[in-house]
């Protein structure tokens, strides 16, 4: 086996034992990065010097005994996430020339202990796509079938870990940006409750429902990962003050018992794909036999959510993206006046899906339209979050398919986006309503494209959701 | 179309984002489908219902109101696209 192949629990188990060192770890992951990248797409950056040097370092920190669960181990970034001293676009080109000079948060956590970032994950622009055909650096092509999308918006993150390039990636989910990709490239996604994870220096989307979480090969790896990044920051107001539960110990326990829902409202969607119906109606067989209480349930808003969400994201991207105006950072074109400035650097800074989004936001947050779009919308969230609030009380998780097709062909809802948002349909809910959620690859079609199964849990409750999902996985 | 050409071009005025004639067209065309489906939301009586805008609950999160030296005035300076003298600079805002 490579090393760049191996999990976050077998590297940290090989680097504690000196079978190998992070430089070596690291020098597996940017030669497959070297072979495949061109072919995939899924890095805009890649830092091979100075991710050598963080390995060097790294192997003095284990080698002086004062290692962290996540020392010496290469990782990724989405690059809409914020890395001091390295490009960070978000796949836009307004921020071609951008170099934060500061971590995110969570990125802060991972690289104050020795984490090695080998580089800045492709992604639809600012987070607006569902197959990574909307970066200005190019699409990101799905590792099993390079004809496919890797879904987005955390395409190239998804890619990256499915295609053994890093051994795990830090990304975004909005409404759906890790759970899709990571269903579509056959790896694990994770979108914790809101509030969880601090958004300090991830770049904004929608506020009220951005967060950001691991793409990893095992799910235990995911509690590894979560255990480190969660918790309150007082840098995003946020966050919320509960206690980080020890997920790695969590993950590993039984779930004999455990009431699981089945929302009938996700298998009776039109549209939904028969082998995906199966393998996640398969997934339902198996938790029966671990002595899980199979129960059928009722979201009655969820076929709102699409036309919910695709109003309060837009209204909240709109406004996050006025920043982007090429005053204090990023690529300024000059114009006659401000004004000019400011419409011909976001014309050039921005591709069409974006303008798209600010366009629609706009509408929906300007006079005479507030009522009918915004305030309809917010309303019926209320409507989506009580459905999730009203099932908890009488099931544990709820299991879903996470898309409702697998990975679709390059360039097939490139002209439709009502359709490319119809992709979103299994994942929005649970993000409207704050809840975690997990995307676990159960099998594949009989094309051999994977397909991934989402368990969604109540507010808080990331270990019952890790918990379920590590029985699953395969 | 729920949307028209000319209304496009207002909400680009007002987002600021210069359009060619060929892009109002399309947006034109794709935002008012989308515009259209969203009117599924008509179904739902949302009488006495309230608005959610956070799902955590927090409210009136505060912190000490102290004064905090900014350590990355170089790495910040060195992102704007035209400084003078370590400030940034701007085109004119007022006209004479």
């Amino acid at each position: 086996m490579n090393l760049n192949e191996l999990t976050i629990k077998e590297a940290r188990e090989g680097l504690k034992k000196k079978k190998f060192t992070s430089v070596e770890l690291t020098q597996a992951c940017l030669s497959r990065i070297k072979e495949r990248n061109k072919d995939i797409n899924a890095f805009i950056t890649v830092c091979e010097e100075s991710a050598l040097e963080e390995a060097k370092i790294a192997d003095g920190l284990i080698k002086a005994g004062s290692a962290g669960p996540l020392t010496g181990i290469p990782f990724s970034v989405k690059d809409a996430i914020c890395t001091a001293g390295t490009s960070s676009t978000a796949g836009a080109k307004i921020l071609d020339n951008y170099i934060p000079p500061f971590n995110a948060t969570v990125i802060a956590k991972i690289r104050n202990q020795g984490g090695v970032l080998l580089g800045k994950n492709n992604c639809d622009a600012f987070g607006h796509g569902a197959s990574n055909e909307n970066s200005m650096y190019g699409l990101v092509r799905n590792p099993r079938d390079l004809a496919k999308v890797a879904g987005g918006s955390s395409g190239g993150s998804a890619a990256a870990v499915a295609d053994n390039m890093c051994v795990y990636a830090i990304a975004e989910d909005t409404g759906g940006s890790i759970r899709q990709p990571a269903s579509f490239c056959g790896v694990i996604g994770f979108r914790p409750s809101y509030g969880r994870n601090s958004r300090y220096g991830i770049m904004p989307m929608g506020s009220s429902l951005d967060t950001v979480g691991p793409i990893t090969k095992t799910v235990y790896d995911t509690a590894v990962v979560m255990e480190q990044i969660a918790g309150n920051d007082p840098l995003d107001a946020t966050t919320v003050g509960d206690a980080v539960p020890n997920y790695s110990r969590e993950v590993e326990a039984k779930i004999k018992g455990r009431r699981i829902g089945v929302p009938k409202e996700y298998f009776n969607l039109e549209g939904l794909d028969e082998e995906v119906k199966k393998i996640t109606e398969q997934q339902i067989v198996k938790l029966k036999k671990l002595g899980c209480k199979i129960e059928e349930v009722s979201l009655p808003h969820t076929k709102y959510a699409i036309a919910v969400y695709y109003i309060i994201v837009p209204s909240e991207d709109s406004s996050n993206l006025g920043r982007m105006d090429g005053i204090r950072y990023g690529v300024r074109l000059e114009g006659k006046d401000l004004y000019d400035l400011y419409a011909r650097s976001r014309a050039a800074g921005f591709p069409e899906e974006v303008k798209r989004r600010i366009l629609i936001g706009t509408y929906a947050l300007s006079a005479g339209y507030y009522d009918a779009y915004y305030k309809k919308a917010q309303t019926v969230r209320t409507l989506i979050k009580k459905d999730f609030d009203d099932v908890f009380k009488k099931v544990d998780a709820l299991i879903t398919p996470t898309s409702p097709f697998p990975a679709f062909g390059i360039g097939a809802k490139k002209d439709d986006p009502l359709a490319l948002y119809m992709a979103d349909v299994m994942v929005s809910p649970a993000a409207l309503a704050g809840m975690p959620a997990l995307s676990v690859p159960c099998g594949n079609t009989a094309g051999g494209l994977p397909v991934g199964v989402q368990i969604i849990g109540p507010r808080l409750k990331e270990e019952i959701v890790l918990r379920i999902g590590d029985k699953l996985a395969v | 179309m729920s949307i028209s050409i000319e209304e496009v071009k207002k909400i680009a005025q007002l987002a600021r984002i210069k359009l060619t004639p060929d892009e109002e067209k399309r947006y034109a065309a794709t935002i008012s489908v989308v515009l259209d489906y969203m009117k599924i939301l008509n179904e739902v009586d949302t009488k006495g219902v309230e608005q959610t805008s956070q799902v955590t609950g927090l409210e009136n999160v505060v912190r000490a109101d102290e004064q905090r030296d900014c350590k990355i005035v170089k790495e910040l300076l060195a992102q704007m696209p035209q400084i003078k003298n370590n400030e940034l600079v701007v085109p004119e805002v007022f006209e004479d």
